[in-house]
């Protein structure tokens, strides 16, 4: 069982993450949690800092944290984005796709299930964070340069 | 009384506690008094039944009848397609569920 | 038609490997009832009143007959020999194991079907007009814009765990068969400068609440439209309801902040979203749009049709649409039987319906949000064969938009979700107003029925619509009027106090013996209603 996945080079983040506004009040702490609801965008002035964004699903249906993921993304964000809490092996694929690159779920998650789960799908239909080729690009090689 | 009813878990059928195991006839329902939300855990551990839950039923000369219209009609099928319901031959099985 | 290319069919056929794997997890009891639940529902397999339900995908409810052949195998090989058209223009078997869901699945793959996203907080199917691409009025064929959508929205990363279930609708003409106003999205395609674009609107629905969807875009161009919906649907995950289901659509949070507030944030994030290269590029809208390219129709053909058979003449009056070519019409076969289920066919019936379309209408059918199918390519020549056909199989009813024409949901019969049996309900009133010349007599008129707030009945649409509700365990109907889901979209009033099942069929005779004592020159039930108001017919109803 692993109960902590990181696709990252090198050792995760340690450092314990504090709430958005300790985080926002504050200029020492470089770990960060969001949880599910709250705006990920008042990270945006900060993100030179942060070395670790934690997003929290409360359950795994809550979807809110996947937005977050791709906000933070979307503004250049580099550092490690982890998905906490009600993560599903199911839904690790569209995590990745969404800027995730670790994930500590609440319940551990099965090695054979994830390898199956990442290996599943040869081809995306949408652009996301990933840098995956959509199959739209792949159909058009000469106007979208892959 | 209490009765405790289901889906069998791979065909899907509604299925009723008969005490000893499930059946597909609401009649032979058996009276789960209290147990019902334990005996639901344990089978549905056991793979035997998906979604059970206790309802409240009569029982008379008439047999066990579900106390309210929505689990007559799973007891008997769909009303309107008295070919597939369980009594099929039964000219009253549609009262039965009013 | 849309075929798909290797890239699509891989992405079909890795999911039905992937639900296999998460059957087999479930029967093995690898996964809990909990854990699979999520996972069967975004396959479209519920756990129903009687058995599992499957819920098979028909995008924007067009088909070849292949593929409605092999809808009508899988009823008589896994189902019970029937299968149900839906008000979402897709289809559902009532009664199909667990185990062999997965392959139901594979069969479908191998026509290029799927059953993606036919429930779950998701993007669902995407539904549109069933006379796209052969209507006169339309700017343009929506089905390439569907389709685009249905890719799109296929495993979409960020929005697969929304508030709630989210459904769009693309038309492009004036006349709106498909309630597109109704839909959490609406798109209409429109023309503006030689170019093709879609005005958008946002947060209309029924179901507890019932919305009629405001304009919030009146021209987003084609190379734009998917950046632009990223848009409406991150707004949406971010700020849509999550505390409470029954307030988690988009029209809720719409209605809550506002639609110029909605507009404003969409606009911002739009302003984000389309500087990140979402967008396909045009040439894969024209690859798309190659695939539905007017078929090779004849021309020269004559425009006869002989009328010798009367009631073969009442049928072709009723059931038969104009086509944009001359010689050709559009067929609309009822699934709406007197004594029968609204949407319900047979196997046989569908595999007749399949051929009918290979022999008759190039290859093509549709399934429309009223529960009946069309042949969208008929040589009028053809039309007496076709009816003969249908006449044998019991599908040649001529009431398409008449009070027998009845949208009902599967009701209390077959869905858990039901507090009342809408099925019978639509058989008594089909019996009461049986008569050929009443039906006419009393023309348009679209009576809609719900057995639970849910809506799927579209009751809010119906020029007459029914709701049914569980009084103290009893079944009781509330009855509405007014309401439409056409291009006139307005949502239906409650009239009082609800009815027994026979008192609400005395109801509507009621209120349909007002309208042709009351009704002027060409005006249809709906325009009386709209003309007199609420209080005649309640007086008549309740005296």
């Amino acid at each position: 069982m692993v109960e902590f996945l990181s696709f990252r080079d090198g050792e995760a983040t340690q450092e314990p993450s504090v709430t958005v506004e300790a985080f926002t009040g504050q200029t020492n702490s470089t770990a960060v949690r969001i949880e599910a609801g709250e705006d990920a965008r008042e990270l945006l002035p900060h993100l030179d800092r942060l070395s670790l964004v934690e997003v929290n699903f409360p359950a795994y249906g809550d979807g809110r944290g996947y937005s977050a993921a791709r906000i933070l993304r979307e503004s250049g964000y580099q550092g490690e984005l982890r998905a906490v809490g009600d993560v599903l092996v199911d839904q690790i694929v569209a995590m990745r796709r969404c800027g995730f690159d670790s994930f500590h779920p609440a319940k551990p998650l099965d090695d054979d299930a994830v390898d199956r789960a990442l290996n599943r799908y040869a081809d995306v239909y949408q652009k996301a964070i990933d840098g995956r080729t959509p199959v739209w690009a792949k159909r058009h090689p000469e106007t979208t340069n892959g | 009384m209490k009765i405790l009813t289901g889906n069998d878990l791979v065909s899907g059928d509604v299925i009723w506690w008969a005490g000893d195991g499930w059946s597909r006839q609401v009649g032979d329902s058996a009276d789960v008094g209290e147990r019902g939300d334990d005996l639901a855990r344990t089978e549905e551990a056991a793979l035997r039944v998906v979604g059970a839950y206790v309802i409240d039923a009569t029982v008379s000369d008439d047999g066990v009848r579900p106390a309210h219209i929505k689990d007559r009609i799973r007891a008997l099928g769909p009303t309107v397609r008295p070919d597939l319901m369980l009594k099929p031959n039964d000219a009253d099985a549609g009262n039965w569920v009013i | 038609m849309y075929r798909y290319d290797s890239y699509d069919q891989s992405i079909v056929d890795a999911r039905v490997e992937e639900f296999r794997d998460q059957v087999q997890r479930r029967l093995t009891g690898a996964l809990t009832e909990d854990q699979f639940k999520p996972l069967r529902l975004m396959n479209g397999l519920y756990l129903q009143l009687h058995a599992y339900m499957l819920r098979v995908a028909i995008p924007y409810g067009t088909l070849s007959g292949k593929q409605m052949r092999k809808l009508g195998e899988i009823a008589a090989k896994y189902d019970k020999g029937y299968g149900h058209f839906t008000t979402r223009q897709n289809l559902q078997y009532n009664w199909i194991k667990l185990a062999d869901a997965p392959d139901i699945l594979a069969e479908l793959a191998t026509v290029e079907m799927h059953a993606i996203q036919t429930s779950g907080n998701c993007i669902r199917n995407i539904s549109s007009d069933q006379y796209a691409g052969v209507s006169a009025d339309e700017v343009a064929d929506p089905r390439p814009w569907a389709e685009l959508l249905r890719q799109w929205s296929s495993f979409h990363p960020e929005f697969t765990y929304l508030p709630r279930k989210f459904k769009i609708c693309v038309i492009a003409g004036d006349d709106d068969r498909a309630a597109m106003k109704l839909h959490d999205i609406g798109l209409k395609l429109v023309e503006r400068d030689g170019k093709i674009g879609a005005e958008v609107y946002a947060g209309g629905g029924m179901g507890r609440t019932p919305m009629v969807a405001p304009l919030i875009n009146d021209f987003m161009p084609e190379d734009e439209i998917i950046s632009y919906l990223e848009a409406c649907l991150r707004v949406y995950n971010r700020y849509g309801r999550r505390d409470n289901k029954y307030k988690a659509r988009i029209k809720i949070l719409v209605h809550e902040i506002g639609v110029e507030e909605y507009k404003r944030q969409v606009e911002e994030e739009f302003a984000h979203m389309r500087t990140l290269g979402l967008n396909p590029p045009v040439e894969e809208l024209d690859r798309i749009r190659a695939f539905f390219a007017p078929p090779a129709y004849d021309t020269g053909l004559s425009e006869d049709i002989d009328r010798a058979d009367p009631a073969f003449a009442l049928w072709v009056d009723r059931q038969v649409a104009a086509h944009k070519v001359p010689g050709y019409a559009i067929v609309n076969i009822s699934l709406k039987p007197l004594t029968g289920i609204p949407g319900d066919a047979s196997a046989e019936q569908i595999e007749l319906v399949a051929t009918l379309a290979e022999q008759y209408s190039l290859d093509e059918l549709r399934v429309t949000h009223a529960q009946n199918l069309v042949l969208p390519h008929v040589k009028k020549a053809d039309l007496y064969a076709i009816w003969q056909k249908l006449e044998e199989a019991g599908l040649a009813e001529a009431n398409l938009d008449l009070i027998t024409d009845i949208i009902a949901c599967p009701g209390l019969d077959y869905c858990a979700l039901a507090n009342a049996r809408s099925i019978p309900l639509a058989q008594k009133i089909a019996q009461r107003f049986a008569a050929a010349e009443r039906q006419a007599e009393l023309g348009e008129l679209k009576v809609k029925i719900s057995g639970c707030i849910n809506a799927c009945g579209h009751h809010h649409a119906g020029h007459i619509g029914i709701l049914g509700v569980d009084r103290r365990g009893v079944e009781n109907f509330q009855l509405s009027l007014g309401g439409s889901g056409a291009e006139d979209t307005s949502l239906g009033q409650i009239t009082g106090p609800g009815f027994s099942e026979d008192g609400v069929v005395d109801a509507i005779e009621k209120v349909t013996d007002l309208y042709l004592a009351e009704r002027e020159s060409g005006e249809r039930f709906l325009d009386t209603y709209r003309r007199l108001g609420m209080k005649p017919f309640k007086e008549a109803i309740y005296g």
